[in-house]
């Protein structure tokens, strides 16, 4: 074999000029620009320029010329690994338009009632214009919390059952209940609370710590599941030096395999409780629907974030605007604060995450 | 302290499948006692019997008598954590706790069973065992990092530390060289020959000239075939062993001609 054939073999082909990108898709813009106006105006009914279809177009445009030219320019090899890119670029942007589009679309509505009304007053005597989320912010903390407060020992400890000591039958049981646990409807879990509560309280009972259990039920199995999944992760080998120390099982677990898979956890008791958190059905059943603030979570109705936000869209009064603000900002209130227990979350699961 | 071990008839399983068939052999205290062999034949999993180790696998037992200074270790009414705070163990791949600081990897044998102590003792005993292990001038501007930072010759030192701080009676190594580097390798055998003046040493090794410079005692083992369990074929002092075996296979083994 001659030196230039190696060289040759090595270097492989050109590569794609620099400028081809941008002017590619200077071009594809453009070209679609033109398209969709020539469209637009043999149309009398389209008023205006639709964006999207212009970038829609445009996009497409711009990924058949790049893959072409890379075909050409660069071969098969390289063209291919430029498509692959394309499409996974492509399901990526897929996947965040339309998130983004919904965050925007709830942080610009819901701006118009952001203010400290919506968080100081309640809806109590309130017709029309004012008013706020103060009591629905009230029960929704006070449910989740108490769902929390509920379904993380449960979980956490039926993860360490199954996980630690279960064997056999029981476990094999107790795998499966929480597989149908997982699939539970929302509604389901309300109606199974409020029959729950009807048998001990007599009908038409409504309760905060009914939505609070019907969101336990379901979520339970996510906390199980995930840290199932963070304590199967532990490597053996930190139990058996464990043991190896002469530390029972029980302080092992507690004091090694717990503290390793603690980070994870906490993420997923925090994906949880997002889970749970703007859950409107079960709700709308047990906790019910009220206009003052309640803080007894053992006592009458309760108003939640989802259920207000539910409301208020429903049953628009005289002056419609003012409930569909806020709705919106019912929206954006809910949206923060699983936010802000997602940065909790992150926060935690850096702080206690092993070192090293 | 240290402790005389005396095998006999120990027969070893994992549920119906025999490992180790029939053993009987002395440990003497103070010496440094290496099992060598072919992988497969048993070595791990006989020295897990000699801390009960080998019945946190689900299924595994053993048969036979096991002795430490004359006391029954598998007898009903020993408990085997009891058992562990007198053998301590070191692994083949070194496994620091990853939650927790160098030194609260050393004090792990107490901190984990609750045991207070102060501080003062504490850092006493964190440098008396850090030494113990020839670790301590590596480590001692850094001792609260995280045990993982170190290297792993360093970790598995830092195992060592955390094994001997409990002060034990019995110091089990299952390879506890194979995954170091030559000099980290003649740290831990140099410490080996340490340890044997306090305690009974056993250490399970594929390096002959480790075998051979540092045990006094050396038990070969082999199994005949897949399937079929690990049997002691010869058990003597190790110049024996290596220089005029009595057994034809200890002889090929030793000398490179196995299998
Ligand atoms: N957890 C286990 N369950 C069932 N059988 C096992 C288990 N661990 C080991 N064995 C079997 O026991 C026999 C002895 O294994 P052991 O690990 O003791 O060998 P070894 O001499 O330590 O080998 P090596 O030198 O490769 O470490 C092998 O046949 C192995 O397949
Ligand atoms: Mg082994």
């Amino acid at each position: 074999m001659t030196t230039a054939s190696v060289t040759q073999n090595f270097q492989g082909s050109r590569s794609l000029p620099k400028w081809l990108a941008p002017t590619l898709l200077a071009v594809a813009i453009l070209a679609s620009f033109s398209i969709n106006s020539a469209l637009a105006s043999s149309n009398p009914e389209a008023t205006q320029l639709n964006l999207f279809a212009v970038a829609l177009v445009a996009v497409i445009t711009y990924s058949i010329g790049f893959y072409l030219a890379s075909r050409i320019i660069e071969g098969q090899r390289k063209s291919a690994d430029r498509l692959v890119t394309i499409l996974v670029t492509g399901a990526f942007a897929l996947a965040v338009v339309p998130l983004i589009s919904l965050a925007w679309t709830v942080v610009e509505r819901g701006a118009a009632r952001f203010d400290i009304d919506f968080f100081t007053f309640s809806m109590r005597n309130v017709v029309g214009a004012g008013g706020g989320a103060y009591h629905a912010i009230i029960g929704t903390l006070e449910i989740t919390g108490l769902a929390t407060l509920i379904s993380v020992p449960i979980g956490i400890m039926t993860a360490i059952y199954l996980v630690e000591y279960g064997r056999g039958a029981l476990a094999r049981a107790v795998t499966f209940f929480v597989d149908v646990m997982t699939g539970i409807p929302s509604i389901v879990a309300g109606l199974f609370a409020y029959a729950a509560f009807v048998v001990i309280f007599g009908p038409g009972v409504r309760m905060g710590v009914g939505g609070a259990i019907a969101l336990s039920v379901l979520m339970i199995p996510v906390v199980i599941r995930a840290t199932e999944e963070m304590l199967k992760i532990v490597p053996n080998e930190l139990r058996e030096a464990s043991y190896a120390l002469g530390v029972p099982k029980w302080l092992t677990v507690t004091k090694v395999v717990l503290p390793t898979a603690l980070a994870g956890i906490a993420t997923g008791v925090m994906i949880a409780i997002a889970r749970i958190i703007g859950e409107t059905a079960p709700l709308l059943i047990i906790a019910g629907f009220t206009a003052s603030t309640n803080f007894n979570p053992f006592d009458e109705r309760m108003m939640t974030l989802p259920v207000f936000v539910y409301t208020s869209y429903a049953n628009q009064g005289s002056d419609a605007q003012t409930y569909i603000d806020r709705a919106w900002t019912g929206a954006l209130v809910l949206m923060l604060i699983v936010m802000i227990l997602n940065i909790i979350a992150r926060l935690v699961s850096k702080y206690f995450s092993p070192k090293g | 302290m240290s402790m005389r071990i005396e095998l006999s008839s120990l027969n070893v399983y994992y549920g119906s499948f025999l490992a180790v068939e029939d053993i009987n052999m002395v440990i003497e205290p103070n010496s440094i006692t290496a099992f060598i062999g072919p992988s497969g034949c048993g070595k791990s999993t006989l020295i897990r019997t000699l801390n009960r180790m080998h019945e946190v696998i689900p299924g595994a037992y053993v048969k036979g008598n096991l002795t430490m200074n004359g006391e029954d270790i598998y007898s009903p009414s020993v408990d085997p954590v009891k058992v562990r705070r007198q053998v301590g163990m070191v692994f083949q791949r070194p496994n620091p706790f990853p939650t927790m600081t160098i030194k609260e990897n050393v004090l792990s044998g107490y901190r984990l069973n609750n045991n207070k102590m102060s501080k003062s003792d504490a850092d006493a005993l964190a440098e008396k065992a850090l030494k113990g292990a020839n670790l301590w001038n590596e480590v001692k501007d850094r001792l609260d990092r995280p045990g993982s930072s170190l290297s792993g010759g360093q970790q598995q030192r830092l195992c060592i530390a955390r094994a001997i701080a409990v002060e034990p009676e019995v110091i089990l190594m299952d390879e506890p060289t194979s995954a170091l580097d030559p000099i980290s390798t003649a740290a831990i055998e140099d410490l080996a020959i340490e340890l044997k003046e306090k305690f009974t040493v056993v250490i399970v090794t594929h390096n002959m000239q480790q075998a051979s410079r540092i045990s006094d005692m050396t038990a070969f083992f082999t199994i005949a075939d897949t399937g079929l369990p690990g049997k002691l074929i010869e058990y003597d002092r190790t110049d024996n062993i290596f220089s005029n075996p009595k057994e034809k296979q200890t002889e090929d083994y030793v000398s490179g001609r196995f299998g």
